[in-house]
């Protein structure tokens, strides 16, 4: 391997904090798919893993992805929960791969809360 | 590449290897793979976690939830309920031994939520076998400042504006120390670190190099810097080959990345390293034994002056720090000397690392701003003396060290404080006992040890400890005679001011402390033949008080030797013929009734 | 050519085979300064201990004195010219583990094999150990056996653990 210099030194660091993120504090949005068996079988696995591309994609490392249990609204699962910072958090359902794409892009990256999927905000 | 949602932070410490966390780690590769979940979830097996009695322990991240004694046997379950429905499983989270309360999440732990960390910061955040990682937290960015915008005597003017202190137990101001190195002429210098932390009770180094190995090398590259020194060697001990293994990946990695050998950093300044494999010798912690070791030779200490700093390893100027102190250094650099001291008290700046053991409910590695109380730390971190006994004193300083009573239990934990109630930092074992501890045995035990590691070379230390032991012997064996008390006051005296090194001159200190707060003990056993903790089994009669005795059977149960007659609802008796005085009845009986 | 046979005859532990890597690790060290510690590290750690013959055969090697290496060897722990067991037993003898108990652990191992702390079996089956503290204190009492360490150990359950070490 080539010599490191100092500016060598600042960009392997800002790749590691990219990879090892998720270990510090600081997010600012925390997306949560709700992976119950109902959740599941719905077909949330689809939806996380379209979320999962989407977030390779971007260059944000303030976001979270976590999964939860059923919220009890087996009826319109896959639901999907985005809370931003400092803003009320929306439910979203029926969340297919593509429509999580689009709730990504639009509200997650650019705040833009996408109402025709929403299912509520909760205040 | 698909982007992790989770880190599974698994402690791979010393102590967690031991509890099976390389099983639970295999079991956590196996079934994120069944339910293809290993794409998303990452398991990074990471330096000791410092909570080191509920191993193998576990943080999920980003969730924060903690996982404590886990055994490859939960894991199926986990990984199905926590990362494939999204349910954490309650019943293997950490209990608060006091309240009993369940506690998800790693922040809310008071053993961790009350510790400051500096020279722990990167424990269980980051996997120490890859470099990367530890420059993701600004790992080297301060041996880069120093070797690129600083010149040598900047380095040492902050590390004396710091006010960080030798923390391998003498305390001596580092940035001094390395003053005195540079100032001398010649080309030839060296650096070495002293990893051979021997004090029993004390793992505080040992878990630095298992989970943060690089802090150390980084430390080593700026005294390098400040001395001018080219080649430096860390002295590990052979007891420790978890920490050996990952110094050697850490300095192999920091090689390849230039970060050692020549032109470091493009700064065209030259320094490399290697390890030491200490062959088993505590009398080696002392410099200039240390020293003689590395030469090939037997480790004895030899006179000062001259100090290492004018004639040190291989008569060459040398500095020598321990694993703690240089791990403070890269932080300091980076974020100057006044963040340093800004932590602390007056004359101990920054953090200190124990390790906290004994009858303790929290065992683990802790630390502290300099000026916590021993209260705080024994009772709100420890979370207070295990099986609900009580609080008798605590042991710091291992055996150059000396036991604080509870009625100096406010202490704040600082060079001066701490010396004043007659006990030293030392290198940070603190040991908490309880009211089932005998201190002139505790006494006895350490100076057995001394005498044990006393290297021979001078005669204060050589004789006069084995006569102190041989009197303390006496004492817990049932013959001690009036006078014996006097004898030990004086051979301590004799001693501390004789011999030659450090480990003659602090020998006597348990013995003088025990003396000073629990003379009382010393008289029973003399005078009385009694040991009032019973835990001298020379001074026991084994017989069973009826009255006290609650007829509960279990002395019954325990004796290995069968020699406890017991029935249902009925005293216990024992028989004095077949015992074997092996005192487990003793330690078991809850009622206390065995005398 | 050295000659092996002899040094067989002295010490059948001292095989040609053994001495053969011996050399190596001689010749690879020789000329470095301070190396005498790490060289018997190393030939301990093939021939299992350290025998005077083997002491003397690595000081006309390093050309250091027999005496100098015998008062390294005896100096420090962890060397030790009586031969191995199959098996090491380390007794810690930290603080924690004495407080913990380690005592009644070591008497029940030292009764049921006829076994003092610092010998071998006759069967060479166990080496029974004192150490100093392993840095464990979280699980005291310990011990280790060869590589493996068990923590909690008590009296009870010793003889459990040791069964299964052959």
């Amino acid at each position: 391997m080539a010599k490191l210099t100092i500016a060598d030194l600042k960009k392997i660091k800002e790749k590691a904090q990219k990879d090892t993120a998720l270990r510090e504090g600081g997010a600012t949005v925390k997306v949560t798919v709700h992976m119950g068996t109902c959740g599941i079988a719905a077909g949330a696995r689809e939806v996380m893993d379209a979320l999962l591309d989407e977030m390779a994609q971007s260059d944000r490392h303030d976001i979270r992805v976590v999964n939860s249990g059923c919220m009890g609204m087996c009826s319109s699962e896959p639901n999907v929960t985005i809370e931003i910072m400092d803003q009320e958090p929306v439910i979203y359902q029926h969340m297919d791969g593509n429509k999580i794409r689009q709730v990504f892009k639009r509200h997650v990256l650019t705040g833009e809360v996408q109402t025709d999927f929403a299912l509520a905000r909760i205040k | 590449m698909k982007k992790h949602r989770a880190d599974l932070l698994l402690c791979g410490g010393t102590g967690c290897h031991a509890t099976g966390s390389l099983e639970v780690k295999s079991a956590l590769e196996t079934q994120l793979a069944r339910h293809k979940l290993d794409q998303e979830i990452r398991v990074v097996e990471t330096g000791c976690n410092g909570f080191c009695a509920m191993g193998p322990i576990m943080l999920v991240q980003p969730d924060g939830i903690f996982y404590q004694k886990l055994k490859a046997t939960d894991i199926p379950h986990l990984v199905e309920e926590h990362f494939l429905k999204g349910r954490p499983v309650k019943k293997l989270f950490y209990k608060e031994p006091a309240s009993a309360e369940t506690i998800p999440s790693m922040d809310d732990i008071p053993f961790y939520s009350k510790q400051q960390l500096i020279v722990l910061k990167n424990r269980g955040v980051i996997d120490p076998e890859k470099i990367e990682e530890y420059i993701g937290r600004d790992g080297y960015l301060g041996a880069g400042k120093a070797l690129l915008e600083m010149t040598p005597q900047e380095i040492i003017s902050q590390m004396k504006e710091s006010g960080l202190r030798g923390r391998g137990g003498a305390g001596f101001p580092t940035g001094l120390k390395w003053e005195f190195a540079s100032r001398e002429e010649g080309d030839v210098k060296y650096v070495l670190c002293n990893a051979d932390e021997g004090d029993p009770g004390a793992f505080m180094d040992r878990s630095v190099l298992e989970a943060d190995p690089h802090a150390v090398l980084e430390g080593m590259i700026i005294a390098a810097r400040a001395i001018g020194a080219q080649h430096g060697y860390i002295y590990c001990r052979a007891e420790y080959p978890l920490a050996l293994k990952r110094l050697e990946i850490a300095i192999s990695q920091a090689r390849q990345h230039g970060l050692l050998g020549e032109d470091i950093l493009g700064s065209g300044f030259n320094f490399d390293l290697e390890i030491y494999q200490g062959a088993g010798a505590f009398v080696c912690g002392e410099e200039t034994a240390l020293m003689h070791s590395i030469e090939g030779k037997r480790g004895m200490p030899r006179p000062r002056p001259p100090f290492p700093a004018q004639k040190g390893l291989w008569k060459k100027p040398t500095v020598l720090n321990n694993v703690e102190t240089y791990a403070n250094v890269g932080q300091i650099i980076l974020n100057g000397a006044d963040w340093f001291s800004s932590i602390g008290m007056e004359a101990s700046k920054g953090t200190k690392v124990f390790a906290l053991t004994g009858d303790v409910n929290n065992i683990g590695l802790v630390e502290v701003p300099m000026g916590t109380t021993l209260r705080t730390i024994i009772y709100d971190i420890g979370g207070g003396i295990s099986k609900k006994r009580k609080f008798k004193a605590v042991q710091l300083g291992g055996p150059s060290g000396g036991c604080v009573p509870e009625e100096f239990i406010d202490t704040p934990v600082d060079y001066q404080s701490i010396a004043k109630v007659g006990a030293i930092m030392g290198s940070g074992g603190m040991i908490v006992m309880d009211d089932q501890t005998c201190m002139v045995d505790m006494a006895r035990f350490f100076m057995d040890f001394i005498q044990d590691e006393s290297c021979g070379k001078c005669t204060p230390c050589r004789e006069g400890t084995l006569r102190m032991l041989e009197i303390l012997d006496k004492i817990t064996h049932g013959d001690g005679e009036p006078g014996d008390i006097e004898l030990l006051e004086d051979l301590s005296k004799m001693i501390k001011s004789s011999a030659l090194c450090g480990l003659g001159q602090t020998g006597p200190n348990p013995v003088l402390s025990t003396l000073k707060y629990f003379r009382n003990e010393y008289e029973a056993h003399i005078n009385e033949k009694k040991c009032p903790a019973k835990r001298c089994p020379a001074l026991l009669k084994f017989e069973v008080n009826m009255e006290m005795c609650i007829k509960c059977g279990i002395c019954f149960k325990k004796c290995p030797a069968k020699a406890i007659a017991w029935e249902k609802k009925k005293t216990a008796s024992i028989d004095k013929s077949t015992c074997i005085k092996c005192m487990t009845c003793i330690s078991a009986c809850p009622a206390d009734a065995i005398f | 050519m050295p000659n092996y046979a002899n040094l067989v005859m002295l010490n059948p532990d001292l095989t040609p085979q053994v001495m053969a890597r011996v050399d190596e690790i001689i010749n690879r060290s020789k000329d470095k300064p301070g190396c005498l510690i790490p060289v018997l590290e190393e030939c301990q750690e093939v021939v299992g201990y350290m025998p005077v013959e083997l002491q003397k055969y690595i000081g006309d090697g390093l050309d250091i004195a027999t005496s100098i290496i015998y008062g390294v060897v005896t100096f420090y722990s962890f060397f030790s010219m009586l031969p191995r067991g199959r098996h090491t037993i380390k007794i810690c003898m930290g603080t924690a583990c004495y407080v913990k108990g380690i005592a009644e652990v070591v008497s029940r191992i030292q009764s049921e094999y006829k076994i003092e702390v610092g010998r071998t079996t006759t069967d060479r089956r166990f080496t029974l150990e004192a150490v100093r503290c392993l840095g464990a204190c979280g699980l005291a009492p310990v011990i280790v056996i060869d590589e493996d360490t068990h923590g909690g150990v008590t009296a009870d359950r010793i003889l459990n653990i040791l069964e299964k070490y052959e």
